[in-house]
């Protein structure tokens, strides 16, 4: 019987990943210092696994990005279900080749017959001071190669869920947890039930005009949200939950019915993926749109340390409030 | 060079076979350069030339569930594994038959049927997936073996140290084979690698390290023996260093110009093919009658792959947007 339990992010992810090690022996969950040993992961995320299933499909690794996700193809090929942890998202760059050349790439180039159904956790977000190497929001980078799936969560629920997507997906997917929304809990069953990937989620209807996010920014325009609330404009907010593939229907059904859209995201604003979905939206909706799509993310510069600067760095609710309002003024 | 002494001798059978491997790779590569050169087929070409002996007497030892990861200049390691002929002319020219429908081409044939499970065009990218293959045949408890080949330069990248200590401390069953042909593409070895011996690398990553001469099949056998015993019984990976020489340069149609004519000269006056063929036909273990005919009959193979290859339709463009995922995705 699954019940509904009150828990944060990590949380989450660790009772998915106990779920799906239980599920199918095929699961593998290895990466740096994430066995009980080593402390079960920087977060948490997998306390416990080792002890429970076992120093053989439970891995702490080396300091090899490199060499992690390799291994993670390699028993990919073989008919494993890798679940690799790169620590923090920067790190992912020291193992492009192996995620952007190989993982992504060896389904297609090898006509079909390979698959490659591995899962990449990794961790970044702004609002902790680490700086220009430890904090960057790079799903732009990965969803512009084609064949990995991209998924940014928001909240509890959807961490354990679209995990669980991830793992049974036969393709590879990176998941990115976001410290914006790490110790925000929320409603997660005992049993967890995979959420479809690709597939948006309507946090809150509105009429006025439709604000596009996905990981931390959600929280922010949630917020915000409630604020225009207070000066009488209706803001809908859509959760994309899936980057690459992002869901155009549910976009295009919502930004055609208010007529108005901006896109918020933590990444840089500049080539970011708010100017995939602010083109498309322009392509697909233009006659009816009432106001050009706003775009909201970081300024074009890495994350800063200094607080003052990172507060600066990051899309704040006041920043989203004034944009929304500024759009749905237009019209 | 190391003494594999303990190692048995290979028998007249295998040694039969490692020529009939090495006469496939041979025959192949001269129909597949005339073809280049008579404009029927349009491709990069890393001939292998020379170096026929180290995946020939590899080979022997490997069975179609053992795995290889290769690399550009791999087509050799494919033939002595014994891919099919006609879908592997089919891939390099472009065609549906081919082994990958023509989506991968000469740096990315995959076969798995015959264990050729990743050809990379990065260079020291084999070995960490060869990693993951090891890994799977270990939590499968089989006793399959993973070969990661790879060429000098290679043993300066990141990826072959991460592989190498991964390896050694998960004791994976994976044998490294570098095939050092003396030249990093146009770098000549020493102004490229630090070691007089890339062997001598092994010792730094606790695992056994063995510079064999890679065109003599006896020393090739008993070495590539040793590690794949080592591997199959449990006890870790080996570094073979195969010491060769690539008499076509780096791409076909290079001018040769960073080496020396005499080195060239020299190292085609003892090509491992006639000497090898001689010494068979003077130990009696076959007649020169015998290795003839054998030599046409692998021509006639050879020119049917060809024919097949050459007669087969190229994909139709439907193909740009299969196998990216699993599914098929929407454009």
């Amino acid at each position: 019987m699954s019940e509904t339990v009150k828990q944060h992010a990590f949380q989450a992810i660790n009772s998915a990943l106990h779920q799906a090690m239980a599920d199918d022996p095929k699961v593998l969950v290895f990466g740096e210092d994430i066995a009980d040993r080593e402390g079960g992961g920087v977060t948490g995320a997998t306390i416990g696994l080792s002890t429970k299933f076992g120093d053989q499909r439970v891995k702490s690794t080396p300091i090899s990005e490199q060499a992690i996700i390799g291994a993670a193809i390699g028993a990919a090929l073989a008919g494993y279900k890798p679940v690799a942890e790169i620590m923090l998202m920067n790190f992912t760059t020291v193992c492009m080749d192996m995620i952007f050349n190989h993982a992504a790439k060896l389904r297609f180039m090898s006509g079909g017959q390979s698959t490659v159904p591995i899962t990449i956790r990794t961790l970044t977000g702004a609002g902790w001071q680490t700086a220009g190497q430890h904090a960057d929001h790079l799903e732009g980078w990965f969803a512009h190669a084609a064949g990995i799936k991209v998924v940014a969560p928001s909240n509890p629920a959807d961490y354990g869920g679209l995990l669980l997507s991830c793992i049974q997906d036969p393709d590879p997917c990176i998941i990115i947890e976001s410290a914006g929304t790490l110790f925000i809990p929320g409603d997660v069953d005992t049993v967890q039930t995979p959420i479809p990937l690709g597939v948006a989620n309507v946090v809150q209807e509105g009429t006025d005009v439709t604000i596009v996010s996905w990981s931390s920014m959600v929280v922010r325009s949630q917020m915000a949200v409630a604020a225009l609330a207070e000066k009488g404009i209706s803001a809908e907010l859509v959760d994309l939950r899936t980057v690459s593939p992002w869901d155009r229907e549910a976009v295009l059904a919502s930004v055609a019915k208010t007529g108005r859209c901006a896109v918020v995201h933590e990444a840089l604003r500049s080539f970011g993926p708010g100017a995939e979905i602010a083109a498309t939206i322009s392509e697909e909706l233009f006659g009816k749109l009432k106001a050009p799509v706003r775009r909201l993310g970081a300024p074009e510069c890495p994350v800063p340390f200094a607080k003052v600067l990172e507060d600066a760095f990051l899309v704040s609710v006041d920043q989203i409030v004034a944009a929304v309002e500024d759009v749905a003024a237009q019209g | 060079m190391a003494d594999h002494s303990n190692a048995p001798a290979p028998s007249t059978e295998t040694l039969v076979d490692i020529y009939r491997r090495m006469i496939r790779i041979e025959r192949n590569d001269d129909t597949i350069r005339t073809a280049i050169r008579r404009g029927k087929l349009v491709m990069p070409y890393y001939s292998a030339r020379g170096q026929e002996v180290i995946p020939s007497a590899i080979s022997t030892l490997l069975t179609d569930d053992d795995t290889i990861c290769t690399i550009y200049r791999g087509i050799h390691d494919m033939v002595a594994k014994g891919m099919p002929l006609r879908p592997l002319w089919a891939e390099i020219a472009g065609r549906v038959d081919g082994t990958c429908k023509g989506k991968g081409g000469p740096m990315h044939l995959t076969h798995p049927e015959t264990g050729v499970m990743v050809t990379t065009g990065i260079v020291g990218s084999s070995m960490p997936i060869a990693n993951g293959l090891a890994w799977a045949a270990q939590l499968d408890g089989s006793k399959r073996v993973s070969i990661a080949y790879f060429g000098d330069g290679a043993s300066n990248i990141g990826a072959f140290h991460e592989s190498l200590n991964l390896a050694s401390l998960w004791k994976l069953p994976v044998v490294f084979v570098c095939q050092n042909n003396g030249f990093a593409e146009h770098t000549r070895y020493e102004n490229g690698t630090s070691v007089d011996f890339i062997a001598k690398r092994a010792a730094g990553y606790g695992m056994p390290g063995y510079t064999v001469d890679g065109n003599d099949p006896w020393a090739m056998y008993a070495a590539a023996h040793e590690a794949i015993t080592r591997a199959r019984e449990g006890a870790g990976p080996t570094l073979l260093e195969c010491k060769t020489f690539r008499f076509l340069g780096h791409v076909l149609g290079d001018d040769d110009k960073y080496m020396t004519k005499e080195e060239k000269d020299a190292a085609v006056a003892v090509d491992p093919l006639p000497r090898f063929r001689a010494r068979l036909i003077a130990d009696g273990h076959a007649t020169e009658d015998q290795l003839t005919a054998m030599q046409a009959k692998i021509q006639a193979e050879v020119d049917d792959a060809m024919a097949f290859g050459l007669a087969s339709e190229f994909p139709s463009v439907e193909e740009l947007r299969r196998d990216v995922f699993e599914q098929e995705i929407a454009a």
